[in-house]
């Protein structure tokens, strides 16, 4: 019995929790590829990028925050920093919509061409956020560090096991929670939404029934900067905060919002947690779980590992590849890509 | 100063030549060196450091017969081998005596394959660091003032085993140096009998490492060692560790040794260990007295290049020649005991001693001692993070 707990901890411990907290950030990212895809019907490859912006803003606050001596007890500052750290970034991507993308809207101009540019875009923020805040890993990450560490639980339990609960995981998931409620009701239920979702179905039947299309960019930017500027400060608290990890993030979070069905809100959130599941489970390696789960004259000697973690990138490009060959809108039928 | 002292030992020269009846001679080396490209911080202090040797000798006046010892410099670019290669060829054509060279790795196997081998050259490397130059076949033209990864592999083991650690998990960073490294800190700690549970890589600037901790955890062991970068996988590797609780003590090679890990990662690393080449002691103060302002002595591999230049001069004393096929048998006896120790700023003594038929032990700034196929045993510098900060604790 004690060993079957043990079996479980340890599970939850280095499979359940990490994937679910890392599963809650792609999926709070791809929401926001996923937006623009639908909405203003390009890949946004300058998504990553946003992120490290907005996550900047916010660590430069929090420092400032921490400076004067304001925290929040055993919460991160970066939480009250939150908020500068979106307008920072609602300032940001809507500067570049009015100096960039309008230009291209204006035009007509194919997904293609926005593709390319996204990706101009992208390489001028590298190098803004870079310039701004210096290539190196940064520290903003205060307060309680775990809701519970796995030493703590090993002497409460008694169980071998330990099991470790970051407070930035149980933030990350919270806030993932509360976020995608959050915007499923605003799509769903008010006007601004309902208009979005319109214009995402049928530009010109929307542009008849009235509606602004230039207000329908700009409130579908600010969500968005809204969700990358949250995407990017869990995962900063959570990981650490250095520009070229989110740029490296670009990578997971397309998968996540493809696999799911480009386009479609539930889809990003269920690929971000198939990608960051199967990124952590294929490859991981049983020995622990199943020696405790067997008898002892059957414990395993080698790892039992179905994949070394050199494939773990691999397995999720070859999810991708399968749902794109078997079903190319993604699993919740987004649009084609 | 410099013109003025060249011109003095000139006019000694030609003095002492006279008297010598003519057997004075000119002995060039060249420094084959990246002066441009990704070391080229380091090549400045490294080619002094040689030449200082160099000047040393020739002030000193008891090399052959009294030969004035003149440098050439020559640009590798670091990883450029096609300029290595010529310049390599242009030096030999100039009358070099032998090649204090390559400084990296794969730029000082090209230069061996292309220039020294075809030549007859002798090389005396005192920055390439790559385990397969050890294996490389060289004429026993090849010799290296730098310690091989693969050395660091071995200390590495030995201090684990010091400190009675039985097992281990072992992860690296996914390209040759991180590879090479760890194979041989896992060959070295399974001689000596200690377990290796998993030898996994990781890639670096990935954004997050939970797989890698899930196999790694999986694997336990007594510790993890992270071969390794301070600023890039192997921090989120230790963070990951630190999270979920699966380790608590960290190996760290050299690549991991620098003041941003204890400040990245807090209170929790003190205790972790490790080692970077580098050595203490008298040698490398007393090359420090000597370059005064004019280089900084500890610079990497600086040490190693005024020890390359002296073995060269010490060992064609020994020879009695400024050939290399002459010479080159004598290098690893003025480098390795017995004899008299011999410390930077006493070449001209070391030269006296060879001249009466004795014996000098090479220690030089970086405490050389050259081992199997002509490469420094290397000094380490044993770490251990104590309040949040590297701390020396000795040298190995």
């Amino acid at each position: 019995m004690m060993d079957l707990l043990n079996a479980i901890v340890a599970l939850s411990n280095f499979v359940i929790i990490p994937a679910m907290a890392y599963g809650s950030q792609l999926a709070l990212g791809a929401l926001g590829v996923t937006l623009i895809y639908g909405i203003l019907r390009f890949s946004n490859f300058a998504h990553g990028d946003t992120m490290a912006f907005g996550a900047m803003v916010t660590v430069l606050v929090t420092w400032l925050f921490q400076s004067w001596g304001v925290s929040l007890g055993p919460l991160p500052t970066a939480l009250l920093a939150l908020p500068f750290g979106i307008l920072g970034c609602m300032a940001l991507v809507l500067t570049t919509d009015r100096v960039v993308y309008r230009f291209y809207r204006a035009q007509k101009a194919k997904p293609v061409i926005f593709v390319i540019v996204s990706l101009g875009v992208t390489f001028v923020l590298n190098g803004l956020v870079r310039f701004i805040i210096g290539p190196d890993d940064q520290r903003f990450l205060d307060g309680e560090r775990f809701i519970i560490s796995a030493r703590t639980f090993r002497e409460m339990t008694g169980l071998r096991e330990g099991l470790a609960f970051k407070t930035t995981q149980g933030i990350t998931i919270l806030t993932a929670v509360i976020v995608v409620a959050l915007l499923f009701w605003f799509l769903n239920r008010t006007r601004t939404g309902k208009s979005m979702r319109a214009y995402s179905d049928n530009e010109d039947l929307a542009l008849l029934s009235g509606i602004n299309p230039e207000r329908v960019v700009m409130i579908t930017w600010l969500i968005v900067a809204g969700l990358a500027t949250i995407a990017g400060v869990l995962y900063g608290l959570d990981k650490s905060f250095k520009p070229f990890t989110y740029f490296q993030l670009l990578l997971p979070i397309f998968a996540s919002a493809i696999v799911g069905g480009l386009g479609n809100p539930l889809g990003a959130i269920a690929g971000g947690f198939v990608i960051a599941f199967s990124e952590v489970t294929v490859t991981y390696a049983w020995k622990k779980v199943v020696t405790y789960v067997v008898p002892e004259s059957m414990a395993p000697d080698t790892l039992v590992q179905l994949l070394s973690t050199d494939y773990k990138l691999a397995v999720s490009f070859v999810i991708l590849l399968i749902v794109l060959l078997v079903k190319p809108t993604g699993l919740f039928s987004g649009k084609a890509v | 100063m410099k013109k003025m002292l060249l011109a003095s030992t000139a006019a000694a020269l030609v003095a002492t030549s006279a008297l010598a009846g003519g057997h004075a001679k000119e002995v060039k080396l060249g420094i084959l060196i990246g002066f441009t490209g990704p070391i080229e911080s380091l090549t400045g202090p490294m080619a002094a450091g040689a030449e200082l040797a160099m000047s040393e000798v020739t002030e000193s006046g008891k090399l052959l017969d009294a030969a004035k010892v003149t440098p050439m410099r020559a640009d590798t670019g670091c990883i450029d081998n096609g300029l290595s290669t010529s310049n390599g060829e242009r030096l030999i054509a100039d009358g070099a005596h032998g090649i204090i060279g390559g400084d990296c790795s794969g730029v000082t196997g090209a230069i061996l394959q292309n220039v020294a081998i075809p030549n007859g050259m002798v090389m005396i490397s005192p920055s390439a660091t790559s385990p397969g130059l050890s294996t490389v076949e060289d004429n026993d033209l090849f010799f290296r003032t730098a310690p091989s990864d693969a050395r660091e592999g071995q200390v590495m083991a030995e201090i684990l085993q010091e400190r009675g650690v039985k097992s281990i998990a072992l992860t690296y960073t996914n390209n040759d140096y991180g590879k090479g490294l760890a194979d041989a800190i896992e060959s070295n700690f399974k001689e000596i009998g200690g377990e290796v549970t998993i030898v996994a890589a990781h890639e670096d600037g990935k954004a997050d490492y939970s797989a890698e901790m899930g196999a790694l955890a999986s694997a336990g062991g007594d510790l993890l060692v992270v071969a390794g970068y301070l600023d890039q996988g192997g921090l989120g590797i230790i963070n990951a560790a630190l999270d979920t609780g699966a380790f608590d003590t960290f190996g760290l090679p050299g690549g991991m040794i620098g003041d941003s890990l204890p400040t990245n990662v807090g209170d929790a690393l003190n205790g972790s260990y490790g080692q970077i080449a580098g050595s203490g002691g008298e040698g490398i103060e007393k090359l420090t007295a000597m370059a005064g302002d004019a280089f900084d002595a500890t610079s990497p591999y600086t040490p190693e290049s005024y020890d390359a230049a002296a073995l060269f001069m010490l060992a064609m004393q020994a020879a009695d020649s400024t050939d290399p096929a002459e010479y080159g048998k004598h290098i690893l006896d003025v480098a390795n005991a017995p004899g008299e120790k011999i410390y930077p700023g006493e070449l001209g003594k070391a030269l006296d001693i060879i001249r009466g038929g004795g014996d000098v032990d090479y220690v030089g700034a970086s405490a050389v001692e050259l081992i199997g196929p002509g490469e420094s045993a290397g000094t380490y510098r044993m770490i251990e993070v104590q309040d949040g900060k590297n701390a020396t604790i000795g040298f190995k």
